[in-house]
């Protein structure tokens, strides 16, 4: 009844093929930014910020841009947690090299880095596909969190091979560092967050994510009708960094503050966002988010209510939790394979029908 | 399902804001019992609850406070570990203990920043030791590097005082907790002549024979160990293997418990691992955790870890700890201490044999006395030897002294370059 | 003979062993592969249980104790017998295909006909959902798995090689007796497949899962068999892997050094998956040896993933992998 496409007229293909066609959806949008960018700031605290925004922020960051990847181009990769190491010693390098840069410039430039690291890494994917591709992936995790343990360059010849993020600011205000207030580390994501989701969502509907959905959908047909592979692969893997490689910055610089290379980048973090782009649903914005949501909520929830809520001892709690994530994503798939976006697809159709299913 | 997503919601926020009673003591106990560093992390926390709950039992709590303890679990993960900081920050929490190196230096700005003393006994960033810069950080009564000087120092012993043209391999976990002794180890190597060759393991480390291979064919005079989780009990293992001999292996306090040797059976007889604190179950302290705790059914987790090595270390930090926040409510002169009057505590805080006699735990850690310059405390450790046909770890030494003729300069200066990183003043001048 | 030559040689022998252990896992992975066209990623999870249950059984610890204790305010612990390994092994196994048939029944009956990344998926939630059971079933502490297999230096090998070389070889028994487990295992598995009835019925279903059902070969009972064996080669290795580290979460994590092995002999070749196992062990070890120290050591991790991919640019079905044929 409320929520139907009846009387929503378009008068030009603009309208007709724009982001969110339905009216109620466009409002619901914007009034979900207003209430992001104008409400949660004033009500967020450490906990809040800590636990659950920024880290939510900062994955469905590093989840759109491996769902780009293998979402969109079809290439499985397992290196995220490798490629989110180096965004994190990129920025590491430039901040405690070049001080007085902004923060923002630094972060952008570790993306880059990334996105050249994920191109070179990414020349297998010519030649190996599928399960192949991303046990190959896996070659560049393992390698890289090597390199940055190895080598002391990457880490400023400290003791013990950590890195600190030291204080740096964005118009005066500390964006890194532990002074940052918890409305300055959530605002600096969710305006990255934004900007890079606009930006994907754009890549992912013109020419060039036509291309990497002709590569996914069947390569050699691509390749016949003039999609090249080799740039189109490598282009997925750059964009791809790129987002990883930010995510990873804004990880170790905004959200940990400290970071050691095995313990935070490791493999674990690798199948971490992969299992949040398949949950979330493969080659789908939402997807993305609805994963990352997931895996970063669902955890932190079900901890409050075993632990805080009922009383459990915290062992039993976290087994339990595991058990219950788990279960939950194998009933989440046996009513919808798709993922979660496919989920929320099937509830809008419904939604639009009703009360009149016929 | 809206609907039960919509009550777990709601039970989850009324779960978050509902804090303790303030009138409490808090101090959370970040653990974790699941994960690959379970089989350490469990006895740890259990020790560390235990001791609370018999104060609360025997004493009603300290200086009639009743100690508050809420655990969270971090599964040796930073990021759950930045969770849980921030879920028991807001509860009024006095002091943390995290037991992951990881989450110490994770948490060092924060608890800066907040206010909120940071102890990490034998573990996290050693020149912390150095309070001039680390004011909110404690790691008496031992640090990695004075693990590492005790343990040349006994070689030392064995030797004749000479260890000349000897070589000493160090194997060890290829992360930030293991790269920690290599500086002083190399340092020492230079004034006592031995030669060092460090060898990396990658964790979690189950496949090790690449290194005990270079260790069969470098045939090293002795071999240090830094390891902790599986590592340990798979080194402990090829080494009885390759018929290392044991009593020339020694492992840091973090690789020496039950758990490490157990698993390697006979072959793990005779050796040895540093140690700060006393094992077993001979102390009197041990006769009111029974009646208090374990008989009244309170005991935490399975309670079956009574008197492990890492049980009793557990124990040790909830028994400094709770002696800094005695110390603390002395300064204050009132029992109701909040963060920065317990961080005064630790810091005036002087553990002597007498006072640890009356806790029950004659001879169980060193004497020390912290100073405002001074957070690392006298960094003595002891040697215990495995003994596997009676299942039990033996102490063989008294209390080693490290040599801090060569680890004051290197404190000195690791932690200036933090302060020069940071933009941190010398305090204490 | 120079030192070095010996060394290497050695260093070669124990990469091979190695490479032994490292097939044991991937064996599991290819027999769910082959059969069904999933990529198990619970396999490691599986071993860890497996190992778990045959601790718990043969201790007479009783599941679920903690839970219980935590419920009911009980203090039980264990049933106080001990079983004898051959009697734990067997009843390990037993539960093994009763796991089998419950994931078929519970999981994958659903997702008939699903693609793979959807399966995939399936056995994340699985090995997430096993994870947590083999904690609140029989706790998180490390245990002692001990079912009478020798370990430690062959004496034999080394007194030989002493006499002839004047360096007596390093050869861990344990990694012996994993040899001829495995080669026990293939053999059996060959010998199943290509004399028996079921056998048949599963290659069958891993050639062409349409064609097996049009002849009448019921798929889900396929997939509880296979299911099953992969359950008790999880057990084999789960054995092998736990008598050397004691039994405790990271033994999911060997899964991680099967999976170069799985992706260089190829996924749906079980004696790629031994000479891939020989291959990775062979190479890191000798990489380590001769590289390591130049560059710092600690390389295998990542040096069987590169060895593997430079294998997969020449072959990339993998050496024994079969031929991808595509067609638009």
């Amino acid at each position: 009844m409320l929520y139907r496409e009846a009387g929503d007229f378009k008068t030009s293909y603009v309208k007709d093929s724009q982001t969110f066609p339905i009216k109620a959806d466009r409002m619901a949008y914007f009034a979900l930014l207003a209430v992001a960018f104008g409400v949660v700031p004033f009500l967020i605290n450490d906990y809040w910020a800590n636990a659950v925004f920024v880290p939510f922020l900062i994955y469905a960051i590093a989840a759109i841009g491996l769902n780009i990847l293998t979402g969109y181009c079809g290439q499985v990769s397992l290196g995220t947690g490798g490629f989110m190491a180096v965004g994190a010693y990129a920025v590491y390098k430039l901040m405690t090299t070049f001080p007085d840069v902004p923060i923002l410039i630094h972060v952008l430039l570790a993306g880059g880095v990334t996105a050249i690291v994920g191109v070179l890494f990414g020349l297998p994917s010519l030649r190996i596909k599928g399960f192949y591709l991303a046990v190959a992936t896996l070659a560049a995790q393992f390698f890289l969190v090597w390199l940055f343990n190895k080598v002391p360059w990457f880490y400023n010849y400290s003791a013990s091979g950590q890195i600190t993020a030291p204080e740096r600011t964005m118009f005066g205000i500390a964006v890194t560092g532990a002074s940052t207030p918890a409305w300055a580390k959530y605002l600096f994501c969710l305006v990255i967050l934004v900007a890079l989701a606009w930006l994907a969502r754009n890549l992912t509907r013109g020419m060039i994510g036509r291309k990497w959905m002709a590569i996914r959908d069947m390569d050699i047909a691509a390749e016949i009708i003039g999609v090249n592979p080799l740039t189109t692969k490598l282009s997925a893997f750059a964009v791809s960094s790129f987002f990883i490689g930010v995510s990873g910055a804004l990880f170790f610089a905004v959200y940990l503050g400290a970071a050691e290379v095995g313990e935070a980048f490791g493999i674990n973090k690798s199948f971490l966002i992969l299992f949040m782009v398949i949950i979330g649903g493969l080659g789908s914005m939402f997807g993305s988010f609805a994963g990352a949501a997931f895996l970063v909520l669902l955890p932190v929830l079900l901890k409050n209510v075993l632990v805080g809520g009922l009383g459990w001892p915290t062992d039993l709690a976290a087994h339990i939790e595991l058990m219950i994530v788990g279960g939950l994503i194998i009933v989440f798939l046996i009513l919808e394979p798709h993922g979660l976006a496919q989920l929320w697809r099937v509830a809008k159709e419904k939604l639009r029908l009703w009360p009149f299913p016929h | 399902m809206k609907k039960t997503f919509t009550m777990l919601a709601a039970a989850a926020i009324a779960a978050t804001t509902a804090a303790p009673a303030l009138a409490d003591l808090v101090v959370p106990n970040l653990s974790y019992r699941t994960g690959p560093f379970a089989a350490g992390g469990i006895p740890y926390a259990d020790g560390f609850n235990d001791y609370f709950t018999l104060l609360n039992e025997r004493d009603g709590g300290i200086g009639g406070e009743k100690v508050v303890v809420p655990e969270c679990e971090t599964a040796y993960n930073t990021e759950k570990g930045v969770e849980c900081y921030e879920a028991t920050k807001g509860q009024g929490a006095l002091v943390y203990n995290p037991l992951s190196t990881g989450i110490t230096y994770q948490l060092i700005p924060k608890v800066s920043a907040d206010g909120i003393p940071l102890y990490t006994p034998g573990y996290g960033r050693t020149s912390a030791a150095n309070g001039k810069i680390f004011q909110w950080v404690f790691n008496y009564p031992a640090n990695y590097w004075d693990g590492a000087s005790v343990a040349v120092k006994h070689l030392l012993d064995q030797n004749g005082g000479n260890l000349e043209g000897k070589k000493i391999a160090l194997l060890y976990h290829n992360s930030a907790y293991g790269k920690e002794p290599i500086r002083t180890l190399q340092e020492l190597s230079k004034k006592h002549g031995f030669t060092l060759s460090e060898i990396p393991i990658d964790s979690p480390g189950q496949e090790q024979k690449s290194q005990w291979l270079q260790v069969r064919r470098d045939k090293p005079d002795y071999v240090l160990f830094w390891g902790w989780g599986v590592m340990n009990s798979v080194a402990v293992q090829e080494a009885a293997n390759i018929r290392f001999p044991m009593e020339n292996f020694i492992g840091i306090w973090w690789s020496g418990s039950e758990n490490d040797v157990l698993p390697a059976g006979d072959g793990a007889n005779g050796y040895k691992a540093l140690t700060f604190n006393g094992v077993g179950g001979d102390y009197p302290v041990y006769a009111d955790l029974k009646k208090y705790v374990f008989d009244a059914g309170k005991a935490s987790g399975a309670g079956d870890q009574s008197g492990s090595v890492i049980y009793s270390r557990g124990m040790y930090a909830a028994v400094i700890i709770s002696e800094a926040i005695r110390k603390a409510q002395e300064l204050a002169g009132t029992p109701k201490v909040n963060a920065a009057q317990v961080r005064d505590g630790f810091e005036a805080l002087e553990i002597t044999d007498a006072r640890l006699e009356e806790l029950g735990l004659k001879g169980f850690g060193q004497a020390f006395a912290a100073s405002c310059g001074d957070h690392g405390g006298a960094g003595g450790a002891m040697v215990q030897q495995w003994d596997a046909a009676a299942k039990k770890w033996n102490l063989i030494s008294g209390f080693i002294e490290p040599d801090h003729e060569v680890l004051d300069p290197l404190v000195a200066e690791d932690s200036a370059a933090f302060a020069a990183e940071n933009n941190i003043a010398e305090r204490c001048n | 003979m120079p030192d070095q030559l010996l060394y290497a040689i050695e260093v070669s022998l124990n990469g091979l062993m190695a490479g032994i252990m490292y097939s044991l896992v991937a064996l599991g992975f290819v027999l769910i592969f082959k059969a069904s066209g999933i990529f198990n990623y619970a396999q490691g999870v599986l071993a860890l249980f497996a190992a778990l249950t045959l601790v718990g059984l043969q201790q007479g610890q009783i599941p679920f104790s903690h839970v219980i204790n935590a419920i009911f305010g009980t203090d039980l612990h264990s049933f106080g017998w001990t079983l004898p390994s051959v009697v734990a092994i067997a009843l390990t196994a037993l539960v093994m295909v009763g796991m089998a048939w419950l994931i078929e029944r519970l999981v994958l009956k659903h997702l008939v006909n699903q693609e793979p990344i959807i399966l995939f998926m399936a056995t994340i939630g699985l090995a997430y959902f096993l994870e947590g059971l083999g904690d609140v079933m029989w706790g998180a502490d490390i245990k002692k798995l001990d079912v009478g297999l020798p370990q430690g230096i062959n004496e034999t090998i080394d007194a030989v090689t002493f006499n002839a070389f004047g360096y007596g070889f390093f050869i861990d028994n344990l990694d012996i007796i994993a040899a001829f487990v495995a080669a026990a295992l293939v053999l059996s598995l060959t010998l199943f497949s290509q004399y028996t009835k079921y056998g048949r019925a599963l290659r069958a279903v891993a050639d062409d899962h349409q064609a097996a059902l049009s002849v009448g070969i019921s798929l889900r009972f396929i997939w509880v068999l296979v299911w099953s064996i992969a359950g008790f080669v999880a057990l084999v290795a789960g054995i092998m892997w736990g008598s050397k580290s004691g039994v405790q979460f990271s033994l999911s994590l060997i899964a991680l050094k099967a999976l170069p092995v799985l992706m260089l002999g190829g996924f749906t070749s079980i004696p790629g998956a031994i000479v891939g196992g020989l291959i990775i062990g062979m190479g890191e070890k000798l990489f380590e040896f001769f590289a390591g120290p130049l560059i710092g050591g600690a390389t295998e991790n990542w040096f069987a993933y590169v060895l593997a991919l430079l294998f997969l640019v020449f072959r990339p079905q993998g050496l024994f992998g079969e031929k991808i044929i595509e067609r638009v």
